[in-house]
């Protein structure tokens, strides 16, 4: 802890672990974890932005915890140890939606519980969280749910926006544009599918190479 | 000749180095078009042949004729059917033109425009595989489909169905079903039911009382009837997609493709006989009640048989993977026709799938002649 006084909170090394995950080190479009939620809860926006809070609220904690007991912890049970650490924040969360975001937590059903697996979450503590100290690991862990948040977000702008006309439950879509009422448009049901998000994603990741050119494979 | 002579002042304005170099592979694109390249393949063995690319697509757009002009023909006919009106033939012929003439429009536009762009911004050759898909898609869609619906999935088709591969020869999916398999899932009630098929029907203007729409397949899914005479199935007198109606027009394209070696006959045939003993297999097991051949004259059958399942990029390459390819397409798209309720017509499906399924099935095929053949080794060892 004596050493932590002496760097200051931010430093443009700690910042850099909390802003890594949002571009050049990502966890969806660049590490491509977490694709299983970013497919199943970004039909709308409103429960994708919880599931985005969710889990960085679980990532943020559940390294602060396990960078705290990284030097109790034998290395020979750390996969149980964090699945306990890891559990009893999704239940935390799963109470928390439950007692005040009701609507959102039955749409989001199975899917809060499954943050458990949610492959970004364990990552980031066995390769980070268990060698660093808890100020980065807690940046860290924020930093890679707003990356994971992010993705979401925009997956679930285009796939509301195209499939159901709206944003956030409200219309954006006039209602007389549609063919029943007379006009020309149709919402594309294949955005409620998820094989769209996942091109949706693929064209995320495609215009995130192209502009970094140090991430294209050879 | 005095052509030759335009392109070629013309060429070093658009060459590289040139005024508009960067237009380079557009001005390729047209000059390959107008004349056949006089330049020679440098590497490796090749078979020498007088074709190139372009001019083998040209030969499937000929044979794609018979069943588009059918298609215009067959468009005025409905029309002028559902509205009472006893159709006459230029009339009819002239209707479907305007009908059909802007849904090709967009198809090439916005195909060609998204080929185009990619070519130049990958500065390589434009590719030729368009000029069969931009045909391809106008004859799978309803007539009354919105225009900007075609050329949303046609953008799509090209965009994630050909160029994310690599552009023509490398897509893993026939681009032109891909399109329709795009309207079908996203815009569902402009591609399905009995309204869509006939133009004008849709709005109701004019339809005569208790018209029906529904195309022979609804028929034959709902209460096992043809609902036309089998002779009209057969020469197209009903409502469908605009090119898929008339089998003969899809036969006479077939002759063509057959004659001049483009298309497999292993894989046309093969369609046909899987489609043919999977609708017996039901007769016979009593779910259908209808003959099996009906399978093979309505809906998109002969059409997907013919133009879409031989499609030698996406379809089998070897030979023994070509029969199976193509038997399994014709059974599966019997199969979903008759089994899920949902879908009417199977085999737009059905080719999708065994496109997913072709390189593993070559896969296989060349592993056996692998196998095979060191067994024929070994004992001579």
């Amino acid at each position: 802890m004596s050493k932590m006084e002496k760097e200051p909170l931010f430093s443009a090394k700690n910042l850099k672990y909390l802003t890594g995950p949002f571009s050049a080190n990502n966890p969806v479009i660049v590490q491509i974890l977490g694709i299983c939620s970013a497919l199943a809860v970004t039909v709308q926006l409103k429960p994708a932005i919880v599931m985005a809070l969710s889990v960085t609220v679980v990532t943020a904690f559940s390294n602060l915890v396990m960078s705290l007991l990284r030097n109790g912890v034998p290395a020979r049970i750390r996969i149980i140890v964090q699945l306990v650490v890891i559990a009893a924040l999704v239940i935390l969360v799963d109470q928390v939606l439950k007692a005040y975001l009701y609507e959102v937590s039955k749409q989001l059903s199975v899917y809060v519980g499954l943050i458990i697996t949610n492959c970004i979450v364990m990552g980031r503590i066995e390769a980070f969280a268990l060698a660093n100290k808890p100020w980065p690991a807690l940046l860290d862990g924020i930093g890679n749910g707003l990356g994971y948040g992010l993705i979401l977000v925009v997956v679930a702008f285009f796939r509301e926006l195209l499939g159901s006309g709206s944003l956030l439950g409200y219309p954006i879509v006039p209602e007389s544009w549609y063919i029943a009422e007379g006009g020309f448009y149709s919402n594309c049901g294949l955005m409620l599918f998820p094989p769209m998000a996942l091109i949706i994603v693929g064209c995320i990741i495609w215009v995130h190479r192209s502009r970094n050119k140090d991430l294209q494979e050879k | 000749m005095g052509l030759r002579k335009i392109v070629d002042n013309l060429k070093p304005t658009f060459s590289k180095g040139g005024k508009l170099g960067f237009l380079a592979s557009t001005f390729d694109a047209f000059e390959t078009f107008l004349f056949v390249p006089n330049t020679t393949t440098s590497r490796g063995a090749h078979i020498r042949d007088c074709n190139d690319m372009k001019r083998t697509m040209i030969v499937v757009v000929m044979a794609l004729m018979p069943a588009l002009l059918f298609g215009f023909y067959n468009t005025g006919y409905q029309h002028f059917l559902s509205q009472g009106v006893v159709p006459a033939f230029w009339e009819s012929l002239w209707f479907g033109f305007l009908k059909v003439l802007p849904i090709i429009v967009v198809s090439y536009v916005v195909g060609l425009g998204i080929e185009f762009g990619f070519a130049q911004a990958r500065g390589h050759e434009v590719n030729e595989g368009f000029l069969v898909t931009g045909l391809l898609i106008p004859m799978i869609m309803p007539v009354d489909i919105p225009l900007w619906m075609v050329a949303v999935a046609t953008a799509f088709a090209v965009v994630f169905g050909k160029e994310v591969f690599g552009g023509t020869g490398m897509n893993v999916f026939n681009p032109a079903l891909l399109a329709r398999a795009f309207v079908f899932f996203a815009y569902t009630p402009s591609i399905s039911g009995a309204e869509v098929w006939i133009a004008g029907l849709g709005s109701g203007e004019g339809v005569v009382d208790g018209f029906s729409g529904a195309t022979a397949l609804e028929h034959m899914a709902v209460d096992g009837t043809l609902g036309y005479s089998a002779l009209d199935a057969f020469l197209g007198f009903i409502p469908g997609s605009i090119g898929e109606t008339s089998t003969v027009a899809i036969l006479l394209g077939a002759a063509v493709l057959l004659f001049t070696g483009i298309a497999s006959w292993r894989t046309m045939f093969s369609v046909f006989a899987g489609g043919l003993l999977m609708g017996y297999v039901f007769q016979w097991t009593g779910v259908t009640a209808y003959p099996a051949w009906w399978h093979l004259i309505v809906g998109g059958f002969a059409f997907g048989a013919v133009f879409m399942a031989t499609d030698p990029v996406t379809s089998a390459q070897t030979d023994a993977g070509k029969y199976i390819v193509g038997f399994m397409t014709g059974a599966i798209a019997v199969l979903i026709r008759v089994v899920n309720p949902a879908y009417p017509e199977g085999m737009m499906l059905s080719i999708l799938f065994m496109n997913a399924l072709a390189p593993l099935v070559d896969y296989y095929v060349v592993e056996a002649n692998i196998r095979r053949r060191n067994k024929r080794v070994k004992p001579a060892k």
